[in-house]
């Protein structure tokens, strides 16, 4: 009983995520400025942090939380080295 | 505990499988409501509120279920999902801030100060 519930939420949660993936990757192409592109790969690496997240739910693993922490490290470094170099137009000043 | 064959996933006792199942839903509801927000809202400075929304109430919603669930299933506490939500707590506003910083001074720097219908935001002109 309680094993089908848990496993349509996590379904139907990874559904969720990968389709906000997908709203991340059109406005990633679309985009009509610099910053909106960057915002959208940062929403990206946030959206790929929490399916892995999900996929060690749904594993019972928690190997995949280490992959977690690390997406969004870098995810961090990369959209504030993006974002300096909008504003100024290089990285480190 | 008894391990499932199908997904691997743990069978946990109906009261604590409810709220987790919740949690799940309600953040996955959130991110997609978020990036809904990123595709949809017209100006830039609008779209950016969209994802603070879902990567720190949706993040928040799935660790608190991804903490309950292996608690329950590894039948001791395991709180190492709090680092992932401290990281994301503190370094998700930095992000937006340097982005609308940038923004805002791209904007300037070109001199377009109301672009668009539905402008959110009116920027103050250079005398």
């Amino acid at each position: 009983m309680s094993i089908q519930l848990l496993t349509l939420a996590l379904g139907f949660a990874q559904l969720c995520v990968l389709l906000a993936m997908v709203f991340c990757v059109i406005r990633l192409l679309r985009g009509p400025t610099a910053q909106d592109r960057i915002l959208a790969l940062d929403s990206l690496w946030m959206a790929a942090m929490l399916f892995i997240l999900l996929l060690g739910i749904g594993f019972a693993s928690t190997v995949y939380f280490e992959a977690a922490l690390l997406i969004a490290l870098i995810g961090f470094v990369s959209s504030i080295a993006l974002a300096k170099f909008l504003m100024r137009g290089e990285v480190i000043e | 505990m008894s391990n499932s064959m199908m997904t691997g996933m743990h069978d946990l006792s109906l009261w604590l499988a409810v709220p987790v199942s919740l949690l799940l839903v309600l953040g996955g509801l959130i991110t997609l409501t978020g990036a809904l927000g990123l595709l949809r809202l017209p100006n830039f400075y609008q779209r950016i509120h969209g994802p603070a929304v879902y990567i720190t109430v949706g993040t928040g919603c799935f660790l608190v279920a991804s903490m309950l669930y292996s608690s329950a299933a590894l039948q001791r506490p395991v709180v190492h999902e709090l680092l992932i939500t401290g990281f994301v707590i503190l370094t998700a506003p930095v992000v937006s801030m340097m982005l609308m910083r940038a923004a805002v001074y791209r904007d300037l720097r070109k001199g377009n100060t109301d672009n668009t219908p539905g402008n959110a935001y009116k920027f103050p002109r250079e005398h």
